[in-house]
């Protein structure tokens, strides 16, 4: 019944298209036949939320193109004129503004679901790779789209993310002015940026989603159980565990959508600058070269790499640091070894170690976010070194290690870190330096070292051989 | 006909020669794409030296003018600022002023300027480019507190004549302009006393 012969229609409209353009195929391909595992969860709806989000985004800023101006001159008061003068025009801009934090809302939930069930393991690391792509992109497009209104957290903030290039060795400096096109942040950055924003990196967004999906739809969908469902088909070679994507996961989708759009519009509606986390009242003042705001924190989703950048006392290596917190995204599919996919059959240790990691990220963006202290900049540091070393632990529990390798890499780690500590070591701080060492020592030990001694907890538990639910 | 039998040698040198030709054109074209985005004509001729009085300015005041965009600050230092200097040597990443980049010969001194009174400095953090605020009062931030500067970006400290504290993010002290006295009063910023700009 199912194959292909059924879905052939030989006459009407839609017979002469499909004859010239492969229209039912596609349909059936990537909706109508896609198979996705019957059991996903609440965790499966970020996907297209994103996608949603991105159509909103997408909208609302062809229509706002059509009343900005992008001029150092004009660019602010264009953005007042759009709240104050245009139709709706408060609305449209913002829903852009409330859409680029839910974006990463969206996609920070989307990615965390990947880490959870292991969807970024063989055959879907390039799924992750498109995935972090993506999210780059994201980034930059975000950055290139807040420079835009000319305000002074504009300013500032894309003066400080485009120095960090000022200190790459040697051709630093040369480098930041051919970004700027000036000696200054100046209207030649507004113009490539808005250029950038508005045209080329919303195409590349566009094909990386696209590839994203392909690859995707190719090996099939992942599930809370980390179970393949293409393993098990019934006589017609369709997943016993699958079901249609469409109708069943649009009409769920539907159902997230709507949920959505709820949480969205009452941000936009009551809270468009949600206490100055998505919009700055400094960012109310038009740009100023010759003054710095007391405090210019980036919007939150950069703040935790953000936070990592400040944490080095080196301004290079602090790039360097804030760099490869995003690149060892890339390396994840092949840091975690371990054949068990889903968190619900994974050890307590490396439970444990996913959950440090929300902590970690969610303190880390939170300490990006305030003026420096003593307190929070020794705080930020340690939280730094975590985060590191969450990645070395999705590679130490791709296995059960042997008590000496995880004692002697155990020593090793924190070894390194407390010899620096010693190399920084100020009596005034002493007490709270040594109680910030335990942090990451604590966590190293309660993932590595006691799973030595009570093995269960280091042990992760068969899979099903189909899916549970 | 021709076609009998492929010369392999020869389709394999064609290709080679199409390839590198075509590389060359893309690379050709590509070349007036990148230079577009340096600063134009118009941004290089912008940045003429500017004139300040400094007459005007009380001891323990600092103004703020505008050269090439960024901000340059004067300061007239109270004697207990100066005072106040050599005193903290020992808690400085680079108290000489030995990296050269980073003044003039004429400022290569405990006060970095040309009068030690008048500090001269480009505002802006040699980290990522804030421009930190100024703070001199003796104990502001903390009970060491000497009077300088503190950038709220990422917590940079600078003393009173614009050197930068040990394990800051910023490893430079703040840059001092090229500038020369025009007379007593009247300090010309964006050039040397020979006339040449830097």
């Amino acid at each position: 019944m199912a194959g292909n012969t059924a879905d052939k229609i030989q006459g009407g409209v839609l017979g002469w298209v499909d004859a010239r353009f492969p229209l039912s195929q596609l349909w059936n391909e990537h909706l109508a036949q896609y198979y996705a595992p019957k059991n996903f969860n609440f965790w499966y709806y970020f996907g297209s939320l994103a996608l949603l989000v991105l159509v909103i985004q997408i909208v609302t800023g062809i229509f706002l193109t059509m009343f900005f101006k992008p001029d150092a001159e004009l660019a602010f008061a264009s953005v007042e004129y759009i709240m104050r003068d245009v139709e709706w025009g408060w609305l449209i801009r913002y829903m852009h503004s409330t859409g680029a934090s839910f974006f990463f809302v969206v996609v920070y939930l989307h990615m965390f679901r990947a880490l959870l069930y292991g969807s970024y393991k063989k055959p879907r690391e390039l799924i992750w790779i498109f995935g972090v792509l993506i999210y780059i992109v994201l980034m930059a497009e975000a950055f290139a789209g807040y420079l835009l209104p000319w305000g002074q957290m504009s300013y500032w903030g894309a003066q400080v993310i485009v120095n960090l290039f000022a200190t790459i060795p040697y051709i630093g400096p040369e480098l930041v002015t051919w970004i700027r096109g000036d000696f200054l942040l100046s209207d030649a950055t507004l113009t490539r940026f808005f250029a950038l924003h508005v045209i080329a990196l919303p195409l590349v967004l566009l094909l990386l989603i696209v590839a994203h999906i392909i690859a995707l739809h190719e090996v099939g969908s992942n599930n809370p159980d980390g179970v393949e469902i293409k393993a098990n088909k019934d006589e017609n070679g369709i997943p016993r565990d699958g079901i249609r994507f469409h109708p069943y996961y649009t009409v769920k989708d539907l159902v997230g959508v709507g949920v959505f759009l709820i949480a969205f519009f009452a941000v936009v509606f009551f809270a468009p600058e949600m206490g100055g986390l998505f919009l700055k009242p400094a960012n109310m003042i038009p740009a100023d070269p010759l003054v710095t705001p007391d405090l210019i924190p980036p919007v939150w989703y950069f703040t935790s790499f953000y936070s990592i950048l400040r944490a080095v006392p080196d301004p290079f290596l602090g790039v360097v640091a804030m760099g490869a917190a995003v690149v060892v995204l890339f390396f994840v599919p092949w840091l975690d070894g371990n054949p068990v996919k889903s968190i619900r059959y994974r050890s307590f240790a490396h439970k444990l170690n996913l959950a440090v990691l929300v902590v970690t990220f969610v303190t880390l963006g939170y300490l990006g976010l305030q003026q420096v202290t003593t307190l929070y900049g020794e705080l930020t540091l340690r939280f730094g070194v975590m985060y590191f070393l969450f990645f070395w632990l999705l590679w130490f529990h791709s296995r059960e290690r042997s008590a000496v390798f995880s004692l002697v890499s155990f020593a090793l780690l924190v070894g390194i870190y407390t010899f620096y500590d010693f190399t920084r070591f100020d009596p005034a701080n002493a007490q709270l330096l040594m109680s910030a060492w335990l942090l990451p020592t604590a966590y190293l030990f309660v993932t590595m070292v006691v799973p030595v001694f009570a093995r269960n907890l280091g042990r992760d538990r068969p899979v099903p051989e189909r899916v549970t639910a | 006909m021709a076609n009998q039998g492929v010369d392999r040698g020869r389709r394999r040198f064609l290709v080679a020669a199409t390839t590198v030709v075509g590389g060359a054109g893309v690379v050709a074209l590509a070349l007036p794409f990148v230079a577009s985005l340096q600063p134009s004509a118009r941004a290089q001729a912008a940045g003429a030296p500017v004139e300040v009085n400094v007459a005007q300015i009380e001891p323990g005041q600092r103004i703020s003018v505008s050269w090439r965009g960024r901000p340059i600050w004067v300061v007239r230092r109270t004697p207990e600022m100066l005072d106040l200097l050599p005193g903290i040597r020992d808690r400085l990443r680079d108290p000489d002023s030995d990296v050269a980049t980073q003044q003039p010969e004429y400022a290569q001194n405990p006060h970095r300027s040309i009068d030690p009174e008048i500090l001269v400095l480009i505002g802006l953090c040699t980290h990522l480019g804030c421009s930190p605020a100024f703070r001199p009062e003796v104990g502001a931030l903390d009970d060491d507190w000497a009077g300088g500067w503190f950038c709220g970006c990422h917590g940079s400290r600078f003393d009173m004549a614009g050197r930068v504290y040990r394990n800051m993010p910023a490893a430079l002290n703040l840059e001092v302009p090229p500038h020369h006295y025009l007379s007593d009063n009247v300090i010309v910023v964006g050039e040397h006393a020979e006339g040449g700009t830097a």
